[in-house]
């Protein structure tokens, strides 16, 4: 319990965030009673792109960066995956997964370059990237199409071996683990937190920022290349016009889930919680009959009065 | 005007990058001109004073709405929310067609409808000083559920754009001279002369130099941006409404695909998204530069996603061009 009671303690805003996502799901199983584990393994199947999204996005703001291109960068990786496997073998579904997963690799470092490079603020170069990457994607492919190898779409739908863990989750919890966990132990890990929270600090502690900034997005687009992939794999297709919700999305997770866009602070288990909570506000607004457009009304105000009252508190401690 | 800086000793930076730091508009009249003359040599038949007409109706909305941008920035934000609030006031007008009242009650529901969201930005910014990424992020997504609602009330009562909108939005004196002018002139001048001749206007550079300092002045920050933000989204609401009379059609997402423009035409006209620089127009050339320099990509038969792509690049190559301009090294 001690260890317990410690997390809590460090991680407060998170330990919240898990509360009211228990909160919340109580509160779905008794909106709806019919209600069942195989409607939570569709709600994970639904938001691993999302979760993924959110992910990519995390990486960047904790380097002191953000990155609108995300939605763009998930619409071109998808559709290169799908345009890739159709009417292609089982097999040649893992060469296409690891060539999209090495594009999301490219289109991070040519984020992370132009940055460095031009030294034009974060927002700008990303801004006008995402009309590179989504003129690129529609080249791929002007219309929804292509297809995905049947064990891509089999791995994020259903259940992992019981009703119990969702294949998504699992799967969600499988490449954080892989992926993520040994690299923010790392001496990168740890130079991205460094250049995060201050970036001459850093540079004079001998970390190259410049270096740092480039992995960063690399790492962004590495995780957007995955979104990318799971929409594919969720849809079946690959469809050209980017979501413009998905990079909102992300961005109002990232806050919610504890990630200061200062930089420097949090990591990647808030963000994906708040994508849950994001989701099912939505759905359960659904249940109880409300106009699910109303669900994106709810969705940015609650953005917007989480962090009001954030920095309400803030503002008043300050004065304190 | 304030008179020439003494030569500072050390190393001079050379003469294009003082120009462009000082004097942005001589190098964007020259791109514009060039782009123009391109357009003129691959196509004989833009060269009369109507294609100009076009190029300008084109043009005018998105400088409005640049001009969103170009203000928040001034401060050192920006506002994400003007795709959706534009959408939001053409398409409010439009349902309001064949109602009691007509579409003067539309344009009133829809300018009150975006003084609200004026203020709840401002209020966030200001008062609790949320991001204004944040912010107006979130408000666009809360503009946008409820313009889906509002699609879903009226839906029975049809919508059309009023033929007052549609003459403002396409119509040509002349076949020359757009009338849309008409609200762009006024509007233009308002902020051309209230950023240089107003004590409001040398507050919003202020805030955006040195926010501290500016507070240390004397000026209340929340109370300027509380009215920059209604005033942004008041200016995205008009320029929703040339657009809507530009396109012909109104529906909740007409506007969201000019939000990257608007920024980029803001960006290219030498506004600094870091605040304290920029103006009005510079903004119009960007805007005019975008809109030939995109007639030009179609005149060359170039598809849609190429388009994107050199918009893409060249935002990021005339913003790269700035900031190596404009910072000391």
């Amino acid at each position: 319990m001690t260890v317990v009671r410690k997390w809590v303690g460090e991680n407060s805003w998170i330990s919240g965030l898990l509360g009211f996502l228990l909160l919340l799901s109580v509160f779905t199983f008794i909106l709806n009673p019919y209600y069942q584990l195989t409607d939570v393994q569709g709600l994970f199947t639904s938001i691993l792109p999302l979760a993924l999204a959110a992910v990519a996005q995390t990486v960047c703001v904790i380097a002191g960066g953000i990155d609108l291109s995300i939605s763009s960068q998930m619409a071109l990786t998808s559709c290169v995956a799908a345009v890739l496997m159709a009417g292609r073998g089982e097999e040649f579904g893992v060469v296409a997964v690891i060539a999209v997963l090495a594009l999301g690799l490219a289109l991070g470092a040519v984020n992370g370059a132009l940055v460095v490079v031009t030294k034009v603020p974060d927002i700008v170069v990303t801004l006008a990237t995402s009309f590179v990457f989504a003129g690129m994607a529609l080249l791929v492919t002007p219309r929804p199409a292509g297809g995905a190898a049947a064990w891509l779409k089999d791995a994020v739908v259903g259940k992992f071996f019981i009703d119990l863990f969702p294949k998504a989750l699992v799967l969600l919890i499988v490449i954080v683990a892989v992926v993520w966990i040994p690299l923010s132990r790392s001496k990168i890990g740890l130079s991205l937190y460094a250049v995060g929270s201050n970036q001459l600090a850093a540079f004079r502690s001998g970390v190259s920022v410049a270096r740092v900034k480039v992995i960063a997005y690399t790492i962004t687009g590495f995780f957007g290349a995955l979104a990318g992939l799971s929409l594919t794999a969720s849809t079946g297709i690959g469809s050209p016009v980017p979501e413009p919700t998905y990079v909102l999305i992300a961005i109002a997770a990232v806050v919610l889930g504890g990630v200061s866009l200062a930089g420097g602070v949090g990591g990647v288990l808030g963000p994906i919680v708040a994508v849950l909570v994001l989701q099912l506000i939505r759905n359960d607004m659904t249940y109880l009959g409300v106009d699910p457009n109303l669900g994106t009304v709810a969705q940015g105000l609650i953005l917007i009065g989480v962090l009001m009252l954030a920095n309400y508190i803030q503002i008043r401690r300050a004065r304190a | 005007m304030t008179a020439a800086a003494p030569p500072i000793a050390g190393r001079q930076p050379s003469a294009w990058r003082k120009l462009l730091r000082d004097q942005p508009l001589i190098p964007l009249s020259f791109l514009l001109v060039a782009l123009v003359l391109m357009v003129w040599a691959v196509s004989p038949t833009a060269r009369d004073a109507g294609w100009v007409g076009v190029i300008v109706r084109a043009a005018v909305p998105l400088a409005i709405l640049a001009g969103c941008q170009t203000l928040t920035m001034l401060t050192g934000g920006i506002d994400l929310s003007v795709g959706f609030v534009a959408s939001m006031a053409g398409f409010v007008t439009a349902t309001f067609v064949n109602q009691p009242g007509g579409w003067p009650l539309g344009v009133a529901v829809a300018l009150t409808a975006a003084v609200l969201v004026g203020l709840v930005n401002g209020i966030s910014v200001g008062v609790f000083r949320v991001h204004p990424l944040i912010v107006t992020l979130g408000m666009g997504l809360v503009v946008l559920g409820f313009s889906n609602v509002w699609q879903l009330r009226m839906l029975q009562t049809g919508a059309g754009i009023p033929t007052e909108l549609k003459t403002l939005g396409t119509g040509l004196w002349a076949d020359i001279v757009p009338y849309s002018l008409i609200v762009f002139v006024p509007v233009a001048l308002i902020i051309i002369l209230g950023l240089r001749r107003s004590g409001y206007g040398r507050m919003l550079y202020a805030l955006g130099d040195n926010p501290v300092a500016a507070r240390l002045s004397g000026v209340r920050s929340w109370q300027v941006l509380l009215t920059l933000y209604v005033i942004s989204a008041v200016l995205a609401a008009i320029a929703g409404l040339i657009y809507a009379g530009l396109n012909q059609t109104a529906s909740v997402k007409l506007v969201a695909g000019e939000l990257l423009p608007s920024v980029a035409a803001a960006v290219i006209g030498g506004t600094s998204i870091l605040g304290g620089r920029g103006t009005f127009t510079g903004t119009i050339m960007g805007a005019l530069i975008l809109t030939v320099l995109s007639a030009l990509l179609t005149i060359l038969l170039l598809p849609e996603p190429v388009r994107q792509i050199v918009f893409g690049s060249i935002v990021v190559l005339v913003a790269a061009a700035y900031t190596r301009a404009t910072t000391e090294s």
